[in-house]
Formats: structure tokens, C-alpha cells, sequence
């Protein structure tokens, strides 16, 4: 046995020029990065101060730059996929032969879901969720660390299989018999199945991590009836994590022992059932979809409310619609494959089941709408965002609801009407809702905010584009043209494939409108500076702090009798007070376990894929080790002594009273 | 702008689609098509009855509320009505009852495994995906065919479906329903041609490398006579699908051509769906040999 296992050079893919220029390009701009932060002496700050930090706020940002970064390598995926269906029309071969368009489409698919949206969702409840229930950090801010570590570690395993032999060739799904050793003997499902494995541990963890916080730590007076709503619904999501990730996590052991062990759960041989994999991906997957989109609808609740100028109409509904939705959630998953010949009457069961979750989400936008009824509706890009989702969403939810009727499906089903399905609710959904989101609370995390102009140009690119992407997906679904195919040789076709590229262009677009409007907003970010705290006129606890809040969040926690209780200290003239005097606040310390600990768990996947024992034994000892060097450190907290307090207090309010002078 | 977009898209594409020129699931010429188009359309329009009003609302509110328009009543603190919320939960509720009762029905009457009711006795094909063509079975005539699938008009059939290893989907989709095909187990399904014609058929379920160019095509031909003249044709190719052959067949490969058997072992498929259900003591040979097959794939790719 060699020492490296299967890996040998042969594994890093030299001839080919797509592949080698991409890793030219990424090791250039790693270089040049690497040289600005030698150049401005930043190394000790990146690793003090963020990479080590247990703090939420600035873990809630290193996820969303792993969502950007990862949406950029997801949407590179997408345009070659459309430019290579444009291409290769009328039996065209096009310019990806199956071996590439095969591991481009799983890895879209994995990255779209698993790193971008999930990180995205996961960055924006850390930033926001602890300010809005008056906390000062997570429940266990280590753990949250590590976390983010570990989910990290998936994004970089993922990665390194572009450069470092294969990815999946399975589809995102990764169902077996096919992905079973006889089927993929390549190295590509396992990169698949540790990359999702140590993710998905993660994100198990913070699902852990903030219903504790949720439950335990909520500012006196906050019942669980007067928590935002953005919190309520990142609640639940969480509550569906914690359910649904450890199916996953089963599923996918069971995968690994299938492949590394000749066991036989999913095998053709030896009594194996490829079947059981479905059900149980799909009882880990449905729910997954909601976990994306409750927390989407959260941040539209709270940009509709701020922006119309009104309290949340119909907050109990939407808490229960939530709920609804989230138990519903886990009973219709067998909708994903009516085609596998259940008897009619279970899958009329899950057809129906599945068209019950219309209900609650068509009473949430009944709800929004009556939240803009009798408001001021501030046009801003958060509501661009919304309305966009509003139209496109509603559109989505019908394709969706015609989907669950099984005798459509037996048609519908695995089309390109299920694509423009999933996408529009995806992207008009949860993608829509991240970016509202993001602009919505960038001031808050960053303390300037967003240039409007850039941010509008990058809704429209985003909302045309993906109309001209993804109607013509519609359409080809009707006219019978399935997923995952590598070329085409239908004149009928033709025309719609070629718009839907164009589509992905103007989306491109959109997204290069945001990178620029990054730029220019850090240019400009002392005309945009938000001395208030409070840039929207905010209803909720987050916008009481400075932006960036104060490390320690709030230096007293306030007491709350209302759902929107910064509204109502503004009413109650009680909103940028300071104390006569503070108490010491408890605080944690940073500690590098997290990153030690997940980068030694990445190095024990990567050894554990590559078969390369010895590796993957030092690895996951080191993790451990590590792990256990933690438990038994004592220099862990500190106190934030009252001097500093209100020093930073009085600074914060003197500011927003200069600002409020200023524009008054 | 965004909704004249969308208007003129779907326009187009209704044009284009119900022009009948097209081929898809909108043209459909077997009676299970026809059912579920119709299904389609008419759930299709029962929703629209709620989606378009949200969308125009949408619009008109964002417009009539906008913060310049300040002559409009202003009611910040207005958060709870329980006459709207009443009807906001009632709406969604009567629609979803509606389509809930069509849903059950239609279930019922679409399920793939209910023979087609008073159109006659049905012709039986078996149907093994292999990677990566389609081989059809005619068990009655003692035929078999690689990629065609012939069948006369207005005859039910009635498919048995398995799979030699990946799991694939038997879908065309003028005639209407699809099925997985699994190893190890048979899936069923019954379509009808109410027209004679071509129509392409191809797996609906990715299954690997060769998986686009599994393809065929299902031919309903005129009459009954047509089609025994199409058995004869193919029984005069003196070609024999037996367990010897067929593993030659069940190698992997692309693009398969058409091919007939002229003859065919009988008993053939139960043995494929049989084939995994072995003595213990042989349980890893097929196994094996399997890897063997991809390891000699993945080799001549790495020759490309």
C-alpha cells in the first residue's frame, strides 16, 4: 500500500487548460491577497481578531464571505452549463464532454445548496438573531466558532476537488446505485460525501447552538410571542435542523460503509435497497428546502415592516403559518419521486400533503401584502428585493403545487419544469430573501451602508435575468426536454436554450452590479456611515446598537414588553440612554481550537478519501487532542471593566445625537 | 415591466406549445397524455385564481402606498384584523381542498399500475434499461429490440420495467407517464397511442456518463397488421437474445444502435430482475464484475 493511498499525480488534472488556467487565476489572486494584508501588517488582526473570534457578529460575516466566494465558484458552474446547452444544439457535442458537464452539474447543485445558501442563511441569523433577542452571544460561542470552522472545511474540500482528482459525476443527489463503488469508482462521491459530512456537522451544531440561545438567553420580558420575527422563523429553521441533519448524516455513513467497507445497504447485490437512500435523502432534503426558505421569509417580514413604516400584520399567523410549514415540512418528502411506484393512494397521501404547505405560505403573503396596506413604503433596494420575490415567489409556489399532483409529476417530473421550479423558488425565495437581507443589515454589521444605485442595478439584472433564464426552463419542461442532459438535437429547442443562456448572462451581470457596488461602498463608506445605529427607522433590539454593535452587544440588557421593542423605546423617549453606572460584563475569549480543530478534521476527510490511513489517523487524533487541550483550559472569560463601558457608550451616543441633530 | 415580460413569454410559449408542432407533454397523443395535460391546464387555472390577484395586489399596493404618495391614510400601529385573516387562511384552504379532491382522483385514475380500462386485452413488453440504451422484450412474439419500440395504435401496453444496474426513468412523453426502472425490481406501467406515429422516448433519470444519448423511439404503428408485419421483420433476423448474448449486450455503451433478436430466451427478464437475488456464496461475483466494467471505462476515458 502506497503511502499516499490513491493519490498520485496522475490526480491532479495538468491537461486540462480549463482547470489549470482556473488554478493559475485562483493562486494569483491568493498571492495578491496574501501580499496586501503582508503589506498593511494585517495577518495579526485576521488571525486575532476574526479567524480565532468566537464573536457572532464577525463569524456571521466570515460565513457570508464563504457564500459569496462560493456563489461566484457556483454561478461559474451555472454559465458553463447554460453556455455548453446553447452550444450544443442539433447534436452539437459542445465544448464539455460528459466527464466535465457531469461533476459541473453535482457540484452546482452541492455548492448552490450546501455552501452558499446554507452559509449565507447561517451568517445573517448569527449577525442578527443574538441583537434581536437582547443577548450578548451565543450559548456556546466555541462552539459556534467551530462551527463555522467545520463548515468551512467542507467549502475548501469541495474546492480542492477541482484541482486534486474529481468530483462527483452523480448529480446532486448522489443516489445510488450509481454512486455506489461499483458504478463511481473514482474518488468523486467521496469528495461528495466528506465534504457534505463535515458541513453538515456543523451546521447540526449551530442548529443546537441557537435554539439554546433562543430558549435560554431572550432579554427579560421577551416571551416567545414577542420575539422578532426574523428570530421566530430562524427558530424554526433551526428546530428543522436539528430533525433533519442527522438523517443526513446516517445516510450518508451508510453511503461511506457501502463504499469503504463492501457493506450493502444501498448496493444492487446482497439484499441492498437503492430506495431506502431516497427516502431517507429526500427526508433530510425536503425539510432542507424549508430551512432555506423560513428564514428568507423572516427577513421579508422584518424589511416589509421597516420599510412600510407599520407593525407586522398578522404576527401570530405568521408565527403559526411557520410552524405549519415546518411540520408539514416533514410529511411530504415522498413528492421528490412519485415515479418510483408507490400505490396511488400514498401518493396521492403526499400530493396532497404537499399542496397543504400552500396554505401557510400563501397567508404569509396575504400578510405581507396587508403590512404595506396604509404603510409609507420606502422604495429601497430591501424592497426591491421583496416585491420581486413577492411576484416571482408566488409564481414558483404554483409550479410547485402543480408538481405535487402526482399525475402531473408523472410527467413533470426530473423536466426542466422541475429546474425553473426549484430555481424560482430558490433564487426568487431564499436567494432573493439573503440579498434583501443583506443590504437590509450590512450598515449593522459593517456600519456604512450600501450604495443604493448599484444595489437597484443589481435587482433589476437579477430579476430580468432570471426571467429570462428560467421561463424558458418552464417551457422546455413542457416540451419534454429532461435534466441532466449533455447536448440536444431538438430544432424545437433550440431558441429556448438560447434565451436561457442569455438569461444567465444578464444575472452575471447582476452579480458583477454587487461586487461593484462592494467596491464603491468602501470607497464612499464615509459619505455612507450609519452613526446612528439606526439607519431604516428599525422596529427591533438590533438597531438599538451602534453599527458595528459594541463587542459586547448591549452594555445593559434591556427589558422588553413589545415585539417591536425598539419602536417602542423610541415611543417611550427611553431609545440612546446611558446609565449612571455599568456592571462588569462576563465576556469570552477567542481561542484558535475551532480553526485547529476543523482544519485537522478537513485534513482527516481529504486522508480519509484518498485512502490515505496513516493521515487520516494523525488528523482525527489531532482533532481530538486539540479538542481536549480545550476542555481543560481554565483562561477562557474576562470582564469588561465599567470604565470602558461607558466610554464606549458615551462615544456611541454622542454620535447618534450629532447624527440626529444633524438631519434634523 | 416585469409582468409584460412574463406575459410575452408565456404567451409565446403557449403559442409555440399548443401549436402542436413541438412534440412535448402539451401535444399529447395517448389517452394517460391527454388526461394529464388536461389535469394540467385545469390545476393551472384554478391556481391562478389566487396568483394573479396576489401579483396585481403586489403591485398596487407598492405603488398606491409608496412613501410620495402622502395623501393616503397612514395607520402604523394597524397590525391585526380578524376578518382578513379569516378570509387570508380561507382562500388558500378552499382552493387546496379543491385541488386536494381533483388530486386524490386523479391519482387515482393516472396510477401507472391500473391496466387501461375497456380498450381491449394489452400488449406486454418488458423493458430493461441497461447503461446506456433500452431493450425491449416482447415475451408474446419472442422478439426483442435495442432502442425501438414499436406497438400498434389503439392497443393498451402494458410495460414491465427493470434495470440491469443504474436506475433510470422509462418516459415518453407524448404518450405520457413515467417510471423508474430499478435493478432487482420490476415497475410497472400502461400507456396507450391513440395515433399512429413517432415519438421519442428516453430515460428521465440521470444515470451516468452515457446517460443523454439513451434514447428511442416508440412507434405506434397504423394497425395490428402493420405490426405483425414489424414481428416478422424482426424474426427474420436470426439474431438470439439468450443469458450468453445479453451479457455482451449489458456492457457499457453509447449511442447504441438499433438492434433486433429475431429470437429470445424465455424467461429472460425474470432472470435480470432475479439476477441479484443470489446464493450467499456468490454474492460479490456480479459485484466484481461490475467494477471490472468501470474500471475498464474509466480507463479508456483517461486514453481520450
Amino acid at each position: 500500500m502506497s503511502l499516499l493511498g490513491k493519490l498520485t499525480l496522475d490526480a491532479i488534472p495538468f491537461h486540462e487548460p480549463i482547470l489549470v488556467g482556473t488554478f493559475i487565476a485562483v493562486v494569483l489572486a491568493g498571492l495578491v491577497v496574501a501580499g496586501l494584508i503582508t503589506k498593511y501588517k494585517k495577518w495579526g488582526v485576521i488571525w486575532n481578531d476574526w479567524i480565532t473570534s468566537i464573536d457572532h457578529k464577525r463569524l456571521g460575516v466570515m460565513y457570508i464571505i464563504v457564500a459569496l466566494i462560493m456563489l461566484l465558484r457556483g454561478f461559474s458552474d451555472a454559465i458553463m452549463m447554460r453556455t455548453q446547452l446553447a452550444a450544443a444544439t442539433n447534436g452539437a457535442a459542445g465544448y464539455l464532454p460528459p466527464e466535465h458537464y457531469d461533476q459541473i452539474f453535482t457540484a452546482h447543485g452541492v455548492i448552490m445548496i450546501i455552501f452558499m445558501a446554507m452559509p449565507f442563511m447561517i451568517g445573517l441569523m448569527n449577525i442578527v438573531l443574538p441583537l434581536q433577542i437582547g443577548a450578548r452571544d451565543v450559548a456556546f460561542p466555541f462552539l459556534n466558532n467551530l462551527s463555522f470552522w467545520l463548515t468551512a472545511g467542507g467549502a475548501i474540500l469541495i474546492n480542492v476537488s477541482l484541482f486534486v482528482g474529481e468530483f462527483a459525476k452523480t448529480g446532486w443527489v448522489a443516489y445510488p446505485p450509481l454512486s455506489e463503488l461499483a458504478y463511481s469508482p473514482g474518488v468523486g462521491v467521496d469528495y461528495y460525501i466528506w465534504a457534505l459530512q463535515i458541513s453538515g456537522l456543523g451546521t447540526l451544531l449551530t442548529g443546537v447552538n441557537f435554539l439554546v440561545t433562543v430558549f435560554k438567553m431572550r432579554a427579560p420580558g421577551m416571551t416567545l410571542m414577542k420575539m422578532p420575527i426574523f428570530t421566530w422563523t430562524c427558530t424554526w429553521a433551526n428546530i428543522l435542523i436539528a430533525a433533519s441533519f442527522p438523517i443526513l448524516t446516517a445516510v450518508l455513513a451508510m453511503l461511506t460503509l457501502d463504499r469503504y467497507l463492501g457493506f450493502h445497504f444501498f448496493t444492487n447485490a446482497a439484499g441492498g435497497n437503492a430506495m431506502m437512500y431516497i427516502n431517507l435523502f429526500w427526508a433530510w432534503g425536503h425539510p432542507e428546502v424549508y430551512i432555506l426558505i423560513l428564514p428568507a421569509f423572516g427577513i421579508f417580514s422584518e424589511v416589509v415592516s421597516t420599510f412600510a413604516g407599520k407593525r407586522l400584520f398578522g404576527y401570530k399567523s405568521m408565527v403559526y403559518a411557520s410552524g405549519a410549514i415546518s411540520i408539514l415540512g416533514f410529511i411530504v418528502w415522498l413528492h421528490h419521486f412519485f415515479t418510483m411506484g408507490s400505490s396511488a393512494n400514498v401518493n396521492a397521501f403526499f400530493g396532497v400533503m404537499t399542496m397543504v404547505i400552500a396554505v401557510p405560505t400563501g397567508v404569509k403573503l396575504f400578510n405581507w401584502l396587508f403590512t404595506i396596506y396604509r404603510g409609507r413604503l420606502r422604495i429601497s433596494t430591501p424592497i426591491l428585493w421583496t416585491l420581486g420575490f413577492m411576484v416571482t415567489f408566488t409564481i414558483g409556489g404554483m409550479t410547485g403545487v402543480l408538481l405535487a399532483i402526482p399525475g402531473a409529476d408523472y410527467v413533470l417530473h426530473n423536466s426542466l419544469f422541475l429546474i425553473a421550479h426549484f430555481h424560482n423558488t430558490i433564487i426568487g425565495g431564499a436567494v432573493f430573501g439573503y440579498l434583501a437581507g443583506f443590504v437590509f443589515w450590512f450598515p449593522k454589521a459593517m456600519g456604512f451602508k450600501l450604495d443604493e444605485r448599484w444595489g437597484k442595478a443589481s435587482f433589476w439584472c437579477w430579476l430580468i435575468g432570471f426571467i429570462f433564464a428560467f421561463v424558458p426552463l418552464y417551457v422546455l419542461g413542457f416540451l419534454g426536454m429532461t435534466r441532466r442532459l449533455n447536448h440536444t438535437d431538438n430544432p424545437d429547442w433550440n431558441i429556448w436554450l438560447y434565451i436561457a443562456c442569455g438569461g444567465a448572462v444578464i444575472i452575471m451581470f447582476g452579480i458583477l452590479s454587487q461586487l461593484i457596488q462592494l467596491f464603491v461602498s468602501f470607497k464612499n463608506r464615509k459619505a455612507l456611515a450609519d452613526t446612528t445605529g439606526d439607519p431604516w427607522n428599525g422596529h427591533t433590539l438590533e438597531w438599538s446598537t451602534a453599527s458595528p454593535p459594541q463587542y459586547y452587544n448591549f452594555a445593559k440588557i434591556p427589558q422588553v414588553r413589545d415585539i417591536d421593542t425598539w419602536t417602542d423605546f423610541k415611543e417611550q423617549g427611553k431609545a440612546y440612554q446611558t446609565e449612571q453606572s455599568y456592571s462588569p460584563i462576563h465576556m469570552p475569549k477567542n481561542t484558535p481550537t475551532g480553526v485547529l480543530m476543523g482544519m485537522s478534521l478537513t485534513l482527516f476527510c481529504f486522508a480519509m478519501i484518498w485512502h490515505i490511513w496513516w493521515l487520516a489517523g494523525l488528523g482525527f487524533i489531532a482533532a481530538i487532542t486539540f479538542f481536549i487541550k480545550r476542555c481543560y483550559c481554565n483562561d477562557v472569560d474576562y470582564y469588561v471593566q465599567p470604565d470602558e463601558i461607558t466610554a464606549i457608550e458615551q462615544a456611541h451616543i454622542n454620535q447618534a445625537r450629532a447624527a440626529q441633530e444633524a438631519s434634523a | 415591466m416585469l409582468i409584460r415580460n412574463l406575459c410575452k413569454l408565456a404567451l409565446a410559449a403557449m403559442a409555440l406549445t399548443l401549436s402542436g408542432c413541438s412534440g412535448g407533454i402539451l401535444d399529447p397523443k395517448g389517452q394517460i397524455g391527454i388526461d394529464e395535460k388536461n389535469l394540467i391546464i385545469i390545476a393551472t387555472v384554478l391556481m391562478l385564481l389566487v396568483v394573479i390577484p396576489v401579483i396585481v395586489m403586489t403591485l398596487y399596493f407598492a405603488w398606491k402606498y409608496r412613501d410620495s404618495r402622502t395623501d393616503e391614510i397612514y395607520a402604523p400601529k394597524w397590525a391585526h384584523s380578524t376578518k382578513i385573516e379569516t378570509i387570508v387562511w380561507i382562500i388558500p384552504i378552499i382552493i387546496v381542498a379543491v385541488l386536494g379532491v381533483i388530486t386524490w382522483q386523479s391519482t387515482q385514475d393516472l396510477d401507472p399500475y391500473k391496466p387501461l380500462e375497456g380498450k381491449g386485452e394489452h400488449l406486454v413488453v418488458e423493458v430493461v434499461s441497461l447503461n446506456w440504451k433500452w431493450l425491449f422484450i416482447y415475451p408474446e412474439q419472442g422478439i426483442a429490440t435495442v432502442n425501438e419500440l414499436v406497438f400498434p395504435a389503439n392497443v393498451p401496453v402494458q410495460y414491465k420495467i427493470t434495470s440491469e444496474s443504474t436506475m433510470n426513468s422509462f418516459f415518453i412523453p407524448q404518450l405520457g407517464s413515467q417510471i423508474y426502472s430499478m435493478a432487482g425490481m420490476e415497475t410497472k406501467l400502461h400507456l396507450i397511442a391513440n395515433e399512429a406515429g413517432s415519438y421519442d422516448g428516453f430515460s428521465a433519470n440521470y444515470s451516468g456518463a452515457g446517460f443523454t444519448g439513451m434514447e428511442f423511439k416508440a412507434i405506434a404503428t397504423q394497425s395490428e397488421a402493420d405490426f405483425d408485419t414489424w414481428v416478422a421483420q424482426v424474426k427474420a433476423e436470426k439474431t438470439l437474445l439468450n443469458k450468453a448474448s445479453y451479457q455482451t449486450l449489458a456492457e457499457p455503451s453509447e449511442d447504441h444502435p438499433v438492434t433486433y433478436y429475431g429470437d429470445v430466451e424465455p424467461g429472460l427478464f425474470h432472470s435480470i430482475v432475479m439476477k441479484y437475488m443470489q446464493a450467499h456464496d456468490d454474492m460479490d461475483k456480479p459485484h466484481q464484475a461490475m467494477h471490472q466494467h468501470s474500471a475498464n471505462q474509466l480507463h479508456s476515458e483517461h486514453e481520450e
